[in-house]
């Protein structure tokens, strides 16, 4: 029986989709899995996890893992779980994320609208900072940083991020900008503002989507951050990332897994929440380039 | 009267490419100057530089018998309205408006005073609290308008503020521009593409091409005795009709193909020279459908009806030619018509000039 074609067209579910839903559930559950292995193992008590069932859910939840990991769980000689890495780790995120971000926002506005001398290839040096890998500056960064008097120490890991989260900050801020109508600037000047007046009541008032994804590549990346955080930040200021290192790489005693993987929990909780909390804003900040008016 | 604004053999070049090569013009208080020209002529820069946007790369600008040439734009006495109205998106409007007074560090109960007499001149005092976004383009567009005005400018700079709007808006904003200018008296100077805006607004036009003005003078001037071939096809819709043809002394006559057409009322007759190549160039409301000594008979082609007017298409010997008729005049396809040339109202080019003679 065939019907005369109206109105909206009906949907069929035919083959491919399906197919595709299969595709998409699988890859889905492939990323789920090492989370649940986490989350249950981390449940689990010493002798549940011997007995090797990796995959089963635990027979009798258990607790203890959790605070352990947080304030009682040794990292070398103390004894005092991940909690001061995670205090480290805020210390050197926010101010290293205020500071990257507030001067690539300002270097971003400056290449894209005052077209100075040189623009491009400043422009073209960003591109290049952003793509050289940061071992091979590890060394003389150190050696600066020692001769200053800031290796070791809190200033001397948040000089360390700002300048290696400014390339591609910069990068990212001055597309955004480059995007905007020109117009806008234009009549900014006519108005009466300068060079800063303009960046700030202007300029950053229509910055947001892209201020998030700024916020979110710095925040996840300083966060994850190992190497430097180990060379740069010194003994007192080592980040959690450094700590559950620590913790994980015993070199006496028993491994106790459920508190290892809680621990890794805990430091990933941070990029994930703030993934949770942004993965809108994300998307509209990355397409924002796309849209004119 | 003083010149408001004077432009002295300006240059401008982006790179190596010249855009503007010493380029003068003066424009007199309270006159509305308009540049016209097709894109890429340069009108867009002129305005740019004359509101301090690029930096020249030769020449003066004087505005109000000041030298502003390195002058920042907010220095200039200078209000400007842009295409894309180009209103701050993160302020309302009211905010939009007060910006360049906040700026300059105007006080408060001025600030309100100014925008409460722009938005009435306006009429957008109930749009005061919305954002940009909540705006048709036509209120966008008043909006940027009123920034130019409550800045106190001498000075107004539109850069083809109408060309996003859509035909009847346009219509209604260029009166409105109209009655401003005539209300408040100042300089102003407004680039278009559309030869319509600027025959209805303009105190004079400058026809722009390729970063030269090709002339300089009233609408009325330019339309009737455009200095040359550009200008002539330029200006007017439809175009004027052009004919290739040869000027005959002895009888006083131009030769098209194998017609004869007698042009001794031409107001410039004695310039000619005998066998010297012309374009003839007629308006389509200058041509008669009379049958006289001097009439050419041709074939109706095509039949345009366009409520007051309507246009039929013909040919003299396979060149087109429009004729503006009475919207009520009815023709057919094929129809033998007889048609004859206001002289008088014509005009005839070099062919090689290109200049009018």
């Amino acid at each position: 029986m065939s019907t005369i074609p109206k109105g909206p067209r009906p949907k069929h579910l035919t083959v491919g989709r399906i197919g595709l839903y299969c595709f998409i559930i699988m890859c889905a559950l492939f990323f789920l899995m090492p989370l649940y292995v986490m989350i249950i193992t981390s449940l689990k008590d010493m002798d549940e996890i011997r007995a090797a069932n990796i995959l089963n859910l635990p027979k009798e939840l258990s607790f203890y893992a959790w605070p352990k990991a947080w304030s009682q769980a040794c990292t070398g000689f103390v004894c005092e779980g991940l909690k001061p890495g995670f205090v480290n780790s805020v210390k050197i995120t926010v101010p290293s994320v205020i500071v990257s971000v507030a001067l690539s926002a300002l270097n971003g506005y400056a290449l894209a609208f005052w077209r100075f001398r040189g623009a491009y290839f400043f422009f073209g040096l960003c591109m290049f900072g952003a793509f050289i890998p940061y071992q091979v500056m590890v060394y003389p960064l150190l050696k600066i940083e020692d001769f200053l008097g800031i290796y070791s120490s809190l200033p001397g890991i948040i000089l360390v991020h700002t300048i290696f989260g400014m390339p591609i900050l910069t990068l990212i801020f001055r597309n955004f900008y480059a995007s905007l109508p020109i117009d806008l600037f234009k009549a900014a000047r006519i108005d009466g503002g300068n060079f800063i007046k303009i960046f700030f009541y202007v300029i950053i008032p229509m910055s947001t989507p892209i201020t998030i994804v700024a916020v979110i590549l710095q925040v996840t990346g300083i966060w994850n951050d190992f190497l430097l955080g180990l060379v740069f930040a010194g003994r007192d200021n080592q980040p959690m990332t450094v700590q559950l290192n620590n913790i994980v790489q015993v070199d006496y005693g028993v491994a106790e897994y459920n508190v290892d993987m809680s621990a890794t929990i805990l430091t990933s909780l941070v990029p994930l929440f703030v993934y949770f909390i942004s993965g809108r804003w994300f998307v509209r900040g990355i397409a924002a380039g796309a849209i004119k008016g | 009267m003083k010149n408001s604004v004077e432009v002295k053999n300006i240059s401008f070049s982006y790179g190596k490419t010249e855009i503007l090569n010493d380029l003068s013009l003066d424009i007199k208080e309270g006159e509305f100057m308009v540049l016209l020209g097709p894109s890429g002529c340069g009108k867009t820069t002129l305005l740019n530089c004359i509101a301090g946007l690029l930096d020249l790369t030769d020449g003066q600008i004087w505005i109000e018998e000041d030298n502003v040439t390195w002058k920042e734009p907010k220095d200039r006495h200078i209000g400007m309205v842009f295409q894309s109205y180009a209103l701050y998106p993160s302020m309302t409007v009211e905010k939009n408006l007060s910006f360049g007074l906040r700026m300059m560090g105007t006080a408060k109960d001025l600030i309100n005073e100014k925008i409460k007499n722009a938005a009435t001149l306006l009429q957008i005092n109930e749009l005061l609290k919305r954002k940009p976004s909540q705006l048709s383009g036509g209120q966008r567009q008043r909006v940027a308008i009123g920034r130019a005005l409550v800045r106190d400018a001498k000075v107004f700079l539109f850069d083809e503020p109408l060309s996003n709007l859509d035909a009847k808006l346009r219509a209604e904003l260029r009166y409105e521009i109209k009655k401003l200018h005539r209300d408040l008296s100042n300089t102003m100077i407004y680039v278009t593409h559309d030869q319509i805006e600027a025959m209805t607004l303009a105190d004079r036009i400058s026809v722009m091409k390729d970063g030269l003005i090709q002339q300089l003078d009233t609408p009325k001037q330019i339309y009737n005795k455009p200095a040359n071939l550009f200008v002539a096809g330029f200006i007017g819709s439809p175009s004027m009709n052009f004919l290739n043809a040869k000027f005959e002394k002895s009888n006083q006559n131009i030769i098209v193909g194998n017609k004869q057409i007698d042009i001794s009322k031409y107001e410039n007759i004695n310039k000619l020279i005998n066998d010297q190549e012309v374009v003839f160039g007629i308006r389509p409301e200058n041509i008669n459908i009379e049958k006289n000594e001097n009439s050419i008979q041709c074939k109706v082609e095509l039949v345009e009806p366009m409520g007051a007017d309507t246009l039929v298409w013909t040919s003299v010997e396979s060149n087109p030619i429009s004729i503006r008729l009475e919207g009520s005049s009815n023709f057919n396809l094929n129809d033998e018509i007889n048609i004859s040339f206001d002289i008088n109202k014509s005009s005839i080019f070099d062919s090689k000039t290109e200049e009018r003679i």
